[in-house]
């Protein structure tokens, strides 16, 4: 590299998303921090407490116990809307009036506003009045999502599935509409088998694609709140207080500033970590 | 600014001294690359492409959890944490 580039006006470009960045990122999440080693009872009056928030989330049980409900319901949703997305996106019609009515499809769960999911959930899963929930206990099962945690993790699940698949579904389907024709042409001469098709010219052609829908579906699922709070509340009990739902709690609940912070950033760390760690993975692979 | 228009923010010595630190990083990195532009791509030992960039933000990454997980096995106090959060960011950029 010699010299400079001679124009270097183009920095300013960048200032409207850098002050948008400072005040909708940064500067929140500075004052998070300072919160997170201070103790307040209002008015603002702040008392410095060193890392013991930090020291008290790490150790209560509480935070494991959501921790790892987060974790469960991530692994779950992750298990089941990559793959159920990607064999969506195989079966959906290649070309034609279909293939736009399917994407059309496809893509009206997520025009729908988180809490309208939520609610519609909730109505639908009613054991007495909703469809869901009144013919699974007319089919025989015992089914009560207020009351049991099981009824309550299937229908989160099956929530989340219903409003997220389709963006795998959306992203796959873009990574095989760009696969050309002459790749399967050389597939079918070579006799090659469909699975092979999939394994060999699919597969690595969504790479790219799954990559991102993988991250997008981590870290949403990861910070899902909306649709957990209207549909359960986080309950029955604990049963399905998820990371951002007992942050709240904390919070605006019982308006603990202090550990709230220090929980916030340790619940941002591990995000950052996992999803730095699922690019590593991914990328790694690709690069050899 | 009139006094208290940054009340809001609860500033503290530590917490600003911390800001500090990784603004100074981004000054230093800033001017490293104006020295020697590219960032220095390369693969090291975990078989990724990293920049001096990347390498700095798994050295901070790492910073943090060094601390968390020294803070929830060994407890008080900290500074041990900051030598080996040191030392795991001098083998980061050798390294990784």
């Amino acid at each position: 590299m010699s010299g400079r580039t001679p124009n270097q006006k183009a920095w300013w470009l960048v200032l409207p998303v850098v002050v948008l960045v400072a005040f909708n990122a940064v500067i929140p999440l500075m004052t998070v921090v300072n919160y997170s080693v201070q103790e307040t009872f209002g008015d603002n009056q702040f008392f410095f407490e060193g890392v013991t928030w930090f020291e008290q989330i790490l150790h209560s049980s509480r935070f494991h116990d959501a921790l790892q409900r987060q974790l469960l319901f991530t692994a779950i949703i992750l298990a089941i809307e990559i793959p159920l997305g990607v064999a969506i996106a195989l079966a959906m019609p290649k070309r034609g009036a279909w293939a736009s009515v399917c994407l059309v499809l496809m893509a009206m769960p997520l025009l729908i506003p988180w809490n309208v999911v939520g609610a519609m959930w909730n109505i639908f899963a009613l054991p007495d009045i909703g469809l869901l929930g009144h013919s699974l206990n007319a089919l025989g099962f015992d089914y009560n999502f207020t009351r049991q945690p099981f009824s309550a993790w299937s229908t989160l699940i099956a929530m989340d599935v219903w409003h997220w698949t389709s963006l795998v579904v959306l992203l796959a389907y873009a990574g095989l509409s760009s696969i050309p024709d002459a790749f399967y042409q050389a597939a079918k001469i070579d006799g090659a088998s469909a699975w092979a098709v999939f394994r060999y010219i699919q597969l690595p052609k969504m790479k790219r694609v799954l990559m991102i829908a993988v991250l997008l579906r981590f870290m949403d699922s990861f910070m899902i709140y909306t649709e957990a709070i209207v549909l359960t509340g986080g309950g029955p009990g604990n049963a399905t207080s998820l990371l951002s739902i007992d942050l709240v709690k904390i919070a605006l609940g019982q308006f603990d500033l202090g550990p709230a912070a220090a929980m916030s950033l340790i619940y941002f760390l591990i995000i950052l970590l996992l999803s730095w760690v699922f690019y590593a993975v991914m990328t790694r692979d690709e690069a050899h | 600014m009139e006094p208290g228009a940054m009340d809001w923010m609860a500033w503290t010595w530590q917490t600003a001294s911390f800001f500090g630190f990784i603004a100074a990083m981004l000054v230093v990195m800033t001017v490293w690359e104006l020295r020697a532009p590219g960032g220095n791509p390369r693969r090291g030992v975990l078989g990724i492409d990293t920049t001096r960039g990347d390498r700095l933000f798994v050295s901070l990454l790492a910073a943090a959890f060094v601390h968390l997980l020294w803070l929830a096995f060994i407890g008080m106090p900290l500074w041990p944490a900051t030598l080996v959060s040191v030392a795991v960011a001098v083998l980061i950029f050798r390294y990784v």
